[in-house]
């Protein structure tokens, strides 16, 4: 684990972080209060503290997605998921009642259905990953609009209310969800075969099928494991306002997902991931949008930054930009 | 038979195409109306020329995302340059859709030149044209000053009917591409590099122009896809055409055009995007059905074509 922290994750994690630190040190020089933290009913308060809350959806989709990226496809369902979970969440508490564990079992089980059903079209009938996961993708927030009736679905319930707004050791609760899928993902990763599967399966599916890899299985549980993120994700995103709407609910997250992910150094090709690197680029992301709105920018120009930021980083992975940059070095 | 085989998710199509507008004209009344048929090529205009210029990127092997983010950036910019700045409304659509052309071939430089993935370089492009969008304007504002264009080209058919501009834009659009990917050489060499890319450049094609040009032309069509939405709808509006992209892919695919390029027809293109407006226009005259069924049903067909894809595909290999 250290040596592998050493090496490979620390090189791959040198740009995100340098962005990172750019970004808090422009906020501590131009925003006041940044990093000022409160301790208010037993749980700390700040800017900081609120970006990580507000980016735990996006940091477990982008940890979702990262395995899935490493098997070479991604999946863009993430949102759909995201609003169908939260709306079986909603639409369960309002209807029936069956005591909070049952509600956060059916929308957990329902989006491991969806992701299942990515897993079998992907891996079983080999569908491209873009337009398997783009059925879902395009009807998931037709389902979640049915589940919903076309109504935003308001509840009331303290203990389910707890997933998106409570607070675990004076930290956001998300953060300690995050925290554990973290280490399930890293677990998998260094300490088990299943993620030299991942990886080798992203690397040449071919070999890895002649090895004797179950590239099906492989695939099969990664878009599970993905969709079952972003059921978690949804049920933050639900609970953290005790209402299900279906249209807004993970609306574009999958591509916020999937910019964390490369911008954490795994690369859309497949193969080697880098888990934290993910966490960094989620947290890079909210890091910005959060200092654009505190600074009085209107929010739309995110989606600038963000453009500007895809571009930077693909040309950065980019062998022959390298080259470019590497031979007028020499010219010059 | 080998043409015949190959165009087997165009038939397909067709027969669904064909059998759903049979079943919901014997179901509904007034269903087979001229009217219905004109106003299916005019409400699904911007989907369908933004959808022939997707095509080609599809043909090519490559994906664009930013389509839907070009038809918002262009509506408001049109909108702004003909109502706020008094520019010639021929000479606004002109400039707007320069701009796209230009913003398509970006992209496909950056995708050829530097290698990098089609699927992240359009989604940066369809944040940024959305971003750009909002950006100048957050409202949508009415314009007034295209109407005497879009009154000079509607197309008075009889005495009881007029095919509107947009219809006309679309079906006028359709009929170049259709010229474009079959008896040009541009045409060939799309085909050709989405076929194979290593072959084409062994065959010396010039396949740097051609992946440049299918993004520009895509640029063109989306940018064309905002000046019909601004025709249609009379105003300007930085988020038209979100969610556009997906509803452009799905029609392609369902279509018959192979996602991973090669194969597939533009006419397909025309069918895909009438079986859409079908379902939708099916749901209105129902009237008792949620309209999210429509993205369902889209859903639903976009699995069987794929499915049946996959089936023509493997029997493909074993032949050979």
């Amino acid at each position: 684990m250290t040596r592998v922290f050493r090496t490979v994750t620390w090189r791959k994690l040198q740009w995100p972080l340098l962005a990172l630190a750019l970004v808090l040190l422009f906020n501590l020089a131009f925003t006041k209060d940044f990093f000022e933290f409160t301790v208010r009913d037993g749980r700390l308060y700040g800017s900081v503290v609120d970006i990580f809350n507000r980016a735990a959806p996006v940091m477990l989709l982008a940890l979702g997605m990262t395995l899935v990226i490493a098997t070479g496809g991604v999946d863009l369902s993430v949102g759909a998921v995201m609003a169908i979970s939260g709306a079986t969440a909603a639409l369960l508490i309002t209807k029936a009642d069956p005591g909070v564990p049952a509600v956060i079992a059916a929308s957990l089980g329902i989006a491991l259905v969806a992701g299942i059903w990515n897993g079998i079209l992907v891996g079983v009938f080999q569908v491209p990953p873009i337009v398997a996961t783009l059925i879902l993708m395009v009807s998931g927030r037709g389902i979640a609009q049915l589940l919903t009736g076309g109504q935003i679905i308001t509840f009331q319930n303290r203990a389910l209310e707890f997933i998106g707004r409570g607070s675990f050791l004076g930290l956001p609760f998300t953060m300690t969800l995050v925290l554990l899928v973290f280490l399930i993902v890293v677990f998998l990763q260094t300490k088990t075969a299943a993620g030299l599967f991942i990886e080798s399966t992203g690397d040449n599916e071919t070999a890895s099928r002649y090895a004797g890899v179950n590239t099906r299985a492989v695939k099969l549980m990664v878009y599970s494991f993905c969709a079952l993120c972003a059921g978690i994700a949804g049920l933050i995103v639900t609970t953290n306002i005790a209402a299900a709407d279906a249209n807004n609910a993970g609306l574009w997250l999958e591509l916020d997902a999937i910019l964390a992910t490369v911008i954490g150094g795994t690369a859309l090709t497949g193969g080697r991931f880098y888990p934290l690197g993910s966490i960094v680029g989620a947290i890079l992301i909210q890091t910005l949008t959060t200092t654009i709105l505190t600074k009085g920018v209107p929010v739309e120009f995110t989606l600038v930054v963000k453009a500007v930021v895809i571009i930077a980083v693909c040309l950065l992975q980019s062998e022959e930009f390298r080259k470019l940059v590497w031979r007028r070095k020499v010219a010059a | 038979m080998k043409a015949l085989q190959r165009n087997i998710p165009f038939l397909a199509t067709l027969s669904v195409c064909v059998l759903l507008y049979m079943a919901a004209g014997v179901k509904y009344e007034g269903f087979f109306s001229a009217r219905v048929l004109l106003n299916f090529l005019s409400d699904n205009a911007v989907l369908g020329v933004a959808a022939i210029g997707l095509t080609f990127v599809i043909l090519s092997g490559g994906i664009d995302l930013s389509v839907g983010s070009v038809v918002g950036l262009v509506s408001i910019v049109l909108a702004i340059l003909v109502d706020g700045t008094g520019l010639p409304p021929t000479l606004a659509i002109a400039l707007v859709l320069a701009g796209g052309t230009i913003f398509g071939a970006g992209m496909g430089t950056l995708i050829h030149y530097y290698a990098l993935p089609a699927f992240l370089v359009t989604l940066g492009g369809m944040f940024f044209a959305r971003g750009l969008g909002f950006m100048i304007k957050l409202e949508s504002m009415p314009i007034t000053k295209l109407n005497a264009i879009v009154d000079g080209m509607t197309v008075s058919l009889g005495e009881r009917y007029e095919l509107p501009a947009t219809a006309l834009v679309f079906l006028v659009l359709l009929a170049l591409a259709i010229g474009v990917a079959h008896f040009t050489r541009f045409g060939r060499n799309v085909y050709a590099v989405g076929g194979s890319e290593p072959s084409a450049v062994l065959m010396g094609l010039p396949v740097a122009r051609t992946k440049v040009g299918v993004y520009a032309l895509s640029g063109f069509c989306s940018a064309l896809a905002g000046v019909v939405y601004t025709f249609y709808t009379s105003s300007g509006n930085p988020t038209a055409g979100t969610g556009l992209e997906l509803d452009a892919i799905a029609a392609v695919v369902v279509g018959g055009t192979l996602l991973s390029g090669g194969v597939g027809l533009v006419a397909g293109t025309l069918i895909g995007v009438l079986i859409f407006g079908m379902i939708q226009t099916i749901i209105t005259f129902q009237g008792n059905i949620n309209s999210w069924w429509t993205r369902i049903i889209i859903g639903l067909l976009l699995l069987a074509f794929i499915l049946l894809q996959k089936v023509i595909q493997s029997k493909k290999l074993r032949t050979h």
